[in-house]
């Protein structure tokens, strides 16, 4: 019997020639991950096992992007306690304000991950890095302790899904509106568990940046890891980032699969997922009349250079409603120079759009754009749960950069083709 | 292990950000935490829970993000247990590894209500309802896990593994 991507990196990892499903295995990790929530409780784990030195400085990764730049004495306590054990430790992978970026775009970015390697990292969008066909997961500060402590972590081998898109996406469609799609198809917990595997021609024809979306959000169906094979477009993305050799896997053709799904892309509309669940989408044409006051274009999911082409590509030459907040997150230095490069911050701004660092700011409720009791917003984010953007009865929808765009323009969720 | 409490009881899909909103993760003081756990889901949780009480949800439990902070607050609000249908998978792991205990039984998160008093062993993943005489099963732990369970958490069991003494 064959084995999948995920399989197969597993094993390799594992010391093995093979392994199944449900099998609990320790592999050895190449990156471990952590920021300013997660990373301070795990250095308290560290400290507790007794060690003095982490397995290897240079697989550590650590990137305060939550509540930078500080929000209040707190959070300045919880980016300082990163910084000196990054200095402690000899850890070069610590990433200051003003070199920094979202953890998910940054990593990626500066060739941290690549095809092949096992990354953990304690927080839950770790499973981005499967765009690059890794096995990437996200775990708990403890995990993360134990893995900066042993270079491995236990894993029990997932089950894989398949999901096979073919066809050719409408105009402003995304990899975004593919992931909502398939979520709202299988349901919050349609995958927990186990690993998802993206795979057809339109995965093969997808950028780089419409990829880490999907995987990015393959937590929000509760799977382990979603992943795609290294391809051309891959290769030519890593090319003169990533730091050191990998290899590239791919499934076999008689791997096995707890599932196969398969959807006609050239079907599917923009999607918007209403509160409060990812997987609670609609395709914009049956949105209705919802009038929003803030929109918010950023995060993990849509923070890349795909995405802020697309939303300066509908805001040239036009105005945000004057009821609504426009906020432009960079996912991150690099990004945020290269939109400025192409002019799109220009455009932002004359458009009346406020631009920050990269930042999670609002994403997660965190600062830089909460919301108030009973306000809207439209994010391309990638959770929409209660409170998650500020106040309880604040609500939250999930949509593409282009249609945040042009909802800020029409003050209420509306499709790029009605500006 | 035999813990006895009063049920809290939830939905499905109860996320981290209900269990414990990112607005107070600016710390990770367990006291802290749990003066407001539950807050975006039961107002009066905080406030109302006894040492010992026992929140049940439905499926899904725990979805969302990867924070710690969630079993341990719940762990510091004083709760003995967790039982729920089936837990988002990050979730379960920390649960583990901060040493909250918690059962998968599709049956006791279906029957169970909230206010219903239990005993819960445990060891053998017996639910007892003592409200109305029922009893359930819980689907036990495979035995790795088990066995981190009985290292009292992965730190100890990392200890023993480096060497160092538990
Ligand atoms: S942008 Fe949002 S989802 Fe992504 S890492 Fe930051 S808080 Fe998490």
């Amino acid at each position: 019997m064959g084995m999948t991507i995920t399989e197969k990196i597993l094993a390799a990892h594992a010391g093995r020639d093979h392994v199944e499903p449900g099998e609990l295995i320790t592999v050895k990790v190449d990156m471990v991950l952590g920021n300013d929530i997660t990373a301070p409780v795990a250095i308290d784990q560290f400290r507790k096992t007794g060690a003095s030195k982490v397995f290897d400085p240079n697989k550590i990764a650590l990137v305060p992007d939550h509540f930078v730049p500080n929000k209040d004495i707190k959070s300045a306590l919880q980016c300082a306690r990163l910084r000196e054990f990054a200095k402690e430790q000899g850890i070069p992978h610590y990433f200051e304000v003003g070199r920094m970026g979202i953890e998910h775009c940054l990593l990626p970015e500066q060739g941290l991950v690549r095809p092949g390697d096992v990354i953990i990292g304690a927080d839950s969008h770790t499973c981005t890095y499967g765009a690059l066909g890794a096995f990437a997961t996200g775990v708990g500060s403890t995990d993360m302790a134990a893995a900066m402590t042993l270079g491995e972590i236990w894993l029990k081998v997932p089950e894989s899904m398949k999901f096979v898109y073919f066809g050719r996406p409408r105009r402003w469609v995304y990899g975004k509106d593919l992931i909502l799609y398939t979520i709202g198809h299988i349901g919050v917990d349609g995958a927990t568990y186990k690993a998802m595997e993206f795979c057809g021609d339109s995965i093969e024809n997808l950028s780089i940046d419409s990829r880490f979306t999907m995987a990015n959000m393959a937590v929000e169906a509760g799977a382990k890891n979603g992943i795609m094979a290294a391809d051309e477009v891959t290769l030519e993305y890593l090319r003169e980032r990533a730091k050191g050799p990998y290899q590239v896997f791919e499934s076999d053709p008689d791997a096995n699969y707890g599932a196969v799904y398969e959807y006609d892309v050239s079907e599917i509309e923009p999607q918007v997922a209403f509160p409060h669940l990812p997987s609670n989408v609609k395709p914009i044409s049956e949105v209705g009349e919802l009038p929003i006051d803030q929109v918010v274009i950023g995060s993990c999911t849509n923070g890349r250079m795909e995405d802020l082409r697309a939303a300066a590509e509908v805001l040239r030459g036009r105005r945000v409603h004057p009821e609504v907040r426009l906020l432009v997150f960079p996912g991150t230095q690099q990004v945020y120079l290269q939109a400025m490069r192409e002019g799109l911050l220009e455009i932002f701004v004359e458009a009346d759009a406020a631009i920050s660092t990269p930042t999670c700011g609002p994403c997660l409720g965190g600062h830089m754009g909460v919301l108030a009791e009973g306000e809207r917003a439209l994010a391309t984010t990638n959770r929409n749960f209660v409170g998650r953007m500020g106040h309880p009865k604040s609500e939250v929808y999930l949509s593409n950069a282009a249609v945040a765009a042009a909802s800020a323009v029409k003050g209420r969720i509306a499709s790029p083709e009605e500006v | 292990m035999a813990v006895k409490g009063r049920v809290w009881r939830f939905g499905d899909n109860v996320d981290t950000d209900a269990i414990i909103p990112a607005r107070y993760l600016h710390t990770s003081d367990p006291s802290e935490l749990a003066r407001h756990c539950m807050e975006d889901a039961d107002q009066r949780f905080a406030s109302g829970v006894q040492h010992g009480d026992i929140i049940v949800g439905g499926r899904n439990f725990g979805c969302g993000s990867s924070r710690e902070h969630a079993p341990m607050a719940i762990k510091a609000a004083g709760v003995s247990c967790v039982i729920a249908a089936s837990f988002a998978r990050i979730f379960f792991r920390n649960a583990l590894n901060v040493g909250l205990p918690i059962l998968e039984s599709p049956e006791a998160a279906r029957r169970l209500e909230d206010g219903d008093m239990v005993e819960v062993f445990l060891d053998e993943g017996l639910i007892r309802n003592t409200s109305r005489g029922e009893e359930y099963r819980a689907i036990p732990l495979p035995e790795f896990m088990q066995r981190i369970v009985d290292c009292g958490g992965i730190i100890n069991y990392i200890r023993e593994k480096i060497g160092m003494t538990p």
